[in-house]
């Protein structure tokens, strides 16, 4: 019996061995040279391992990835960079950590290595260098190298658009054709339309929009409809000067109007809802428009059940004041606890050659390099190519100071209190958040 | 089995070295693990340390936090649904819990089967469970719906456990009752178990009826037992957080927001650490006051 015992366990350490040096091992890695890279598990992070194969191809280092489900990124790598962990040589981290990192010294300083290695930030989108590279915002001075360009868009399901009797319907309705939503206004109308409707036997609803509590979701939807209506989130004369910006009329009546968008036209059950609960509702066939990062639509443009011609896709629609989307996205930094610095480096050099940012949109992910951008190939190069240039053109970003978190928060609540929870008026919420934000500021030691 | 050279230097120890021999590593474990972060943070509650600024210099606040978190609204709703849902969830699972415990005592044929069946809940975990009742509290294709709705009349979609604010905190409510009446049913058990039969042969002997029994015996016997549990479920709901934030995140709104949320919102989302250690001092005063008043009325109880 001991004897067979013994057999067998020989025998595993033969499979696992096997295994370990046949499968999971690469050349690079025998030769001891490997590199990790931290992000949140989505589509472009699969699109990044298939490039990455072309980097330890090349350069010989190995590439790890660490990937977190976006409901625990923030949790998870905010925490391995404040607890100065070394698991991340690189890390895509969310636009709104840059000032942190920076402040706190967690993101080595890219210019020097920009300047030797003749990377110029004038070779990528400027609103993607200034959300996902620069702090202080609008100075040369950079964190990040642009990675995954986003921003938020509409999808909408085009087989519905085009059938003729909800056309005829819509046309008697509201008589206009029933097509792609220019203003936000129209968004709301077709929302309605669809709401509680029939199609195909099954009652559908108008619109999947952001409405989660608990991390940023409800203030990366309702910043679509804010900008649009005239919110900025502080004197553009007199930085951190918000009343009269935060709390305009004018961004009084885009809450409002974000709020009637969530009564009037979202499936029940939406109270809590981002970006993997729109994902779902619309897959499901239960919504006609949703509200979600660019970065899902190459995964939905192939979903066999709405994907294909079933799909289209809308930039987000104007607003009486402006047409403006909420900046997603990320940019690659070296955090600077990391043992293999030079090796993170050359990943980064790597990556922002102009092949293999061609190779990286092709594969999924959102080059923001200029060189692909404008590329006149490239609005045609994709279904949503043309909406995803033309959102990059008007992105506006949450704040990055280094209190983000607690600015995020004071948002999340005061929002969704009046949007979801009926609590209070538009001006008390926004009213409320000056506030909340002034007090924060202060705390930070900030003058204004 | 001892060698003889050890069990020569063992004899040669006194008893009070061999005691502190033992003692020892428990002490340095319960000093490494209990004391310090408890001294550390009552420490960083009078600063302005931030986790993720190890670079800014710590400022001595004295009781700046104590302060302003006493004195902030936000606080006081949080903790006023924290107590909202300790208060409701106590009582409906010491209720249910001692009733269950009431009808197993009773051995009724599949008896053993049944208590194993009520005891599944609570060995499930709060993430399963959490995940397991959002999909039930679904308006439109979640069971918990579509039973309201088949016995009220109601449209299933026309109410939301989760969006609502009259209704969410009333939806955790009901999962923690759940997943947790079981828990008080069994210690509720152990105290019916514990009661000898000659006491009840002796009321039958004076022909009490079975409702002056319950009130006279067994309801007074099993009492420590039902407080104990009072105890154990209060104290861990006093702390809830894993449920709550699966099930709502704290929303509608703040409508759910207890205590422990808002708590980890300012640890670890916006890390101020010197105030949410204050926060979590004046949690620990909180719970540690209540549970020792009531255990000294427990061991009232049990004295009787």
């Amino acid at each position: 019996m001991k004897r067979t015992l013994r057999s067998f366990v020989v025998a595993c350490g033969v499979v696992v061995s096997a295994f370990g040096v046949g499968a999971g091992t690469t050349p690079a890695q025998a030769q001891g040279k490997t590199i990790t890279l931290c992000w949140a598990a989505w589509d472009p992070a699969n699109a990044l391992v298939e490039l990455s194969k072309d980097f330890t191809a090349k350069s010989g280092i190995g590439m790890k990835f660490e990937f977190v489900p976006w409901t625990n990124y923030a949790d998870r790598f905010l925490n391995e960079l404040n607890s100065h962990g070394s698991l991340c040589d690189l890390i895509i981290g969310d636009s709104q950590w840059i000032g942190g990192a920076a402040e706190n010294g967690q993101y080595v300083k890219l210019n020097d290595f920009f300047k030797k290695e003749g990377i110029s930030m004038d070779d990528y989108m400027p609103a993607t260098v200034v959300g996902y590279s620069e702090w202080p915002k609008n100075t040369p001075n950079y964190w990040a190298l642009p990675a995954m360009g986003d921003a938020v868009g509409w999808t909408y399901r085009r087989d519905w658009f085009a059938r003729p009797d909800v056309q005829k319907d819509f046309k008697a309705k509201y008589g206009r054709d029933l097509a792609v939503p220019k203003t936000l206004d129209e968004l709301r109308d077709i929302a309605q339309f669809f709401q509680g409707r029939e199609i195909d036997g099954k009652k559908v609803y108008g619109a999947s929009i952001y409405t989660e509590r608990g991390s940023e979701g409800i203030t990366m939807g309702v910043s679509n409809y804010l900008y649009d209506y005239g919110f900025k989130y502080d004197d553009p004369k007199k930085p951190y000067a918000m009343d009269g910006f935060v709390n305009s009329a004018s961004a009084v009546k885009g809450l409002e109007a974000y709020r009637e968008l969530y009564k009037c036209c979202t499936p029940p059950g939406a109270s809590n809802s981002y970006m993997s609960e729109g994902l779902d509702a619309f897959k499901s066939g239960q919504v006609a428009l949703q509200m979600n990062f660019f970065a899902f639509f190459p995964g939905l443009y192939k979903d066999p059940n709405v994907g294909g011609d079933k799909i289209g896709f809308f930039v987000n629609p104007a607003g009486p004041a402006a047409q403006a989307t909420q900046l997603g996205g990320q940019g690659i930094s070296v955090v600077s606890y990391s043992k293999n610095q030079a090796e993170a480096l050359q990943y980064i050099k790597w990556f922002s050659g102009g092949d293999v940012q061609k190779k990286w949109w092709a594969l999924g992910g959102y080059s923001c390099a200029k060189s692909v951008l404008n590329d006149p190939s490239f609005p045609n190069s994709a279904p949503f190519a043309k909406e995803f240039l033309q959102s990059m053109g008007m992105v506006v970003d949450f704040w990055a100071e280094p209190s983000y978190a607690q600015l995020l928060q004071a948002e999340q609540k005061r929002v969704h209190d009046y949007v979801v929870a009926d609590k209070g008026t538009a001006q008390e919420a926004l009213d409320g958040l000056v506030k909340d934000w002034k007090a924060i500021f202060k705390e930070e030691g900030k003058k204004f | 089995m001892v060698r003889p050279g050890a069990a020569r230097r063992i004899r040669g120890l006194s008893d009070r070295t061999l005691a502190w021999l033992f003692i020892t590593p428990t002490i340095v474990l319960l000093l490494a693990i209990n004391i310090f972060p408890l001294l550390w943070t009552i420490y960083l509650s009078f600063t302005n340390y931030r986790a993720n600024r190890a670079n800014v210099p710590t400022i001595w606040l004295g009781a700046d936090w104590y302060q302003s978190i006493l004195t902030d609204p936000d606080i006081w709703a949080a903790m006023q649904v924290t107590a909202h849902f300790v208060i409701w969830t106590v009582v409906i699972e010491t209720v249910l819990g001692f009733g269950l415990a009431y009808l197993i005592d009773k051995k009724f044929r599949g008896h053993g089967l049944w208590t194993t069946i009520i005891l599944l809940p609570m060995m499930l975990s709060p993430a399963v469970v959490g995940n397991f009742w959002t999909f039930l509290y679904q308006p439109q294709i979640g069971l918990f719906n579509y039973v309201v709705a088949f016995f009220t009349g109601r449209d299933a979609s026309s109410f939301q456990m989760l969006g609502d604010v009259t209704l969410s905190p009333w939806a955790i409510v009901i999962v923690d009752a759940w997943m947790w009446t079981p828990y008080v049913m069994l210690i509720c058990l152990a105290g019916l178990r514990s009661i000898p039969d000659y006491i009840y042969e002796a009321a039958e002997v004076d022909r009490a009826s079975k409702w002056r029994q319950f009130w006279s015996i067994t309801l007074p016997m099993a009492l420590p037992f039902i407080m104990l549990a009072v105890l154990f479920r209060g104290i861990e709901n006093f702390k809830m957080f894993d449920m709550v934030n699966l099930l709502t995140g704290g929303g509608p709104g703040s409508t759910t927001e207890v205590a422990s949320i808002t708590l980890k919102r300012a640890a670890f989302e916006s890390w101020r650490t010197g105030y949410s250690s204050a926060f979590a001092i004046i949690l620990f005063v909180t719970v540690f006051g209540l549970a020792n008043i009531y255990v000294k009325a427990l061991n009232k109880v049990k004295s009787r």
